[in-house]
């Protein structure tokens, strides 16, 4: 008996070293097939330069800069409408209403992302062709308003979460002050749960920066620098899902592994900052 | 006065946020059911084939969603049957087993894990199989195989939280009752605390198949074609429905192939919710009636 315990233990503690190997495995693979580049000095050159295969120049600046635009731009639109959804939810509306958005945000939350870019392709690419005029219609605003609907699921339910910890004493408090329920939000419960919002709203970036599937299917995937937002433009993820080339010794390849560390290193950065709010909203004292 | 103003506009600045949300929901949903639902019957899944020789194996469909269905329920399965067994012990050694500061480096990994982009994983996955490929056999290249071990690792952290939070939220007086009595902290485990946290431990399972079923961005570097047939085998390469609709979404040959598009996205849209609203019913029926209750 007493050997199978031990040996159980051994199991499990198996078990979880295979899960963290394979986080590290994916790290150092990474590191070591974007190594070449980054030893022969060309790091540099990749990360400043224009993507331009003919003339032998793998720069990813035009990638980076698209990621970050697309992500940023779904974060302006997707911020505000979670909010208010959020306080729609937690504050305002009665509990039916509350429910029905509520319902609606989880049923969102299930709904493939591709089939939100087979939509965006169909539906929502002709209507800013028509609205904005000329051009193919596949643009950074496209991208950015889909990857909106797509990650207010995330943010809406981490801003109500955090909303509805607020102790319930501090909201009596209000109450019998004789405050209202919107000086009730504004006094009590958004300094309460800044917390919650910022790591809701460090997730959400995440989700946007890390998705392949809206920016490869709607947003055109030029390597170009965007000029402007209605510039057609490539992300990281969609550069990766774009290029076929297998071979190992290509410059090309390569610099593959250089978008993915980007991307990696950007979403690590993320994880640190939640789980810091994270400990913070833990040991803070009530 | 101005604190008046400012309540009115909260106020209907929120009911807007609500009724946009739910117009692009209904929006969406209304629109591929307008177009997908007209093309939604058995010659949409079997093409031209009888259904019954299809399903024997025994004919190709060829003009069908067929193969992409199995391709994706072979492929949602073999992920799992990686990733459950890891994650779920991996799930038990974090709650049970790892003392305070293991946890927090082995927690920290986990949330990295569960962040990275899953067509990293993917560009993983395929340089693996390349670099394989080249050092070890001609024989291998991206395939099912890969595939599903991709996808289970961008599943596994799902699995191991679920798992860890599941057991970890049964209150004391439940998990000192087995080892008060005399049993092991095996027996514990097993006969008492998994059985306890079977209702959430499952609906993690089935979010983390949800995720499996939706993902493109691993299997589009792993080994999933346009058109491969019903897969033969995990060394072959395969069709998978999220995979179809992108095809088709970029390039279509003409209306009959564009309207499988949308009969497969429609299918896509009904399953994974289906998955998620699963999970939520488990939780919400049986999470409150654990088998010991005080």
């Amino acid at each position: 008996m007493k050997i199978g315990e031990r040996f159980s233990e051994k199991i499990f503690l198996l078990a979880a070293t295979i899960s963290v190997v394979a986080t590290i495995a994916i790290f150092s693979f990474m590191i070591l097939l974007g190594l070449p580049i980054i030893s022969a000095g060309h790091l540099i050159d990749v990360l400043t330069g224009s993507w331009s295969p003919d003339h032998g120049v793998y720069g990813i600046l035009p990638m980076i800069i698209g990621t970050l635009a697309i992500s940023s731009l779904s974060l302006v639109f997707a911020f505000p409408l979670s909010l208010g959804c959020s306080i729609l939810i937690a504050v305002l509306s009665s509990k039916r209403i509350s429910l029905l958005v509520r319902k609606t945000v989880w049923f969102m939350t299930g709904i493939p992302t591709v089939v939100y870019g087979f939509v965006g392709v169909f539906l929502l690419v002709p209507i800013v062709r028509e609205l904005f005029g000329g051009g193919s219609g596949m643009c950074i605003l496209t991208a950015a308003l889909l990857l909106a609907i797509l990650i207010s699921p995330t943010m809406i339910l981490i801003f109500v979460d955090s909303f509805e910890r607020v102790p319930r004493s501090y909201l009596m408090a209000v109450d019998a002050l004789g405050g209202n329920r919107i000086q009730k939000l504004i006094h009590v419960i958004l300094p309460c749960s800044w917390q919650g919002i910022l790591t809701g709203l460090a997730l959400a970036l995440g989700r946007a920066m890390g998705d392949t599937m809206i920016s490869l299917m709607v947003a055109g995937n030029a390597v170009a620098l965007p000029r402007s937002v209605l510039d057609s433009t490539r992300t990281l993820t969609a550069h990766i899902g774009l290029i076929i080339a297998a071979d190992f010794d290509s410059l090309e390849f390569k610099s593959l592994f250089v978008c993915g560390l980007v991307l990696y290193l950007f979403t690590s950065i993320m994880v640190i900052m939640i789980r810091r709010l994270d400990a913070r909203a833990g040991s803070r004292v009530w | 006065m101005v604190s008046r103003a400012l309540e009115v506009v909260i106020i209907a600045f929120s009911r807007l946020c609500g009724l946009l949300l739910l117009g692009c929901v209904g929006t969406i949903v209304c629109y591929l059911l307008y177009k997908g639902m007209g093309a939604i019957n058995l010659k949409l899944i079997f093409g031209d084939t009888a259904p019954l020789q299809a399903l024997l194996l025994r004919r190709q469909v060829f003009d069908g969603l067929f193969p992409a269905i199995v391709g994706t329920v072979s492929l949602v399965l073999l992920a799992l049957s990686f990733a459950v067994p890891v994650g779920i012990a991996t799930g038990i050694y974090m709650a049970e087993y790892s003392q305070a500061r293991c946890k927090r480096f082995f927690g920290f990994f986990f949330d990295v894990l569960a962040s990275i982009p899953s067509i990293v994983v993917g560009l993983f996955g395929f340089s693996v199989a390349v670099f394989l490929h080249h050092h070890l056999s001609e024989q291998i290249y991206p395939c099912l195989l890969v595939s599903a071990l991709s996808l289970a690792f961008l599943v596994l952290p799902y699995i191991v939280r679920t798992t860890q939070i599941a057991l970890e939220s049964i209150p004391m007086a439940i998990r000192q009752t087995a080892p008060a009595l005399g049993a092991t902290k095996l027996q514990n485990i097993f006969y008492v605390l998994i059985p306890g946290s079977l209702s959430s431990i499952t609906s993690g399972l089935l979010l983390a198949a949800g995720r499996c079923v939706e993902d493109t961005a691993v299997i589009m570097l792993t080994g999933v074609v346009a058109s491969a047939g019903v897969p033969k085998s995990i060394f072959g390469q395969f069709e998978a429905l999220p995979f179809y609709i992108y095809t088709i979404s970029s390039q279509y040959a003409d209306s009959g192939e564009l309207a499988r598009g949308y009969g497969a996205a429609v299918i896509l849209l009904i399953i994974c919710p289906i998955l998620f609203g699963m999970t939520f019913f488990i939780k919400n029926r049986f999470g409150r009636q654990a088998p010991y209750s005080i």
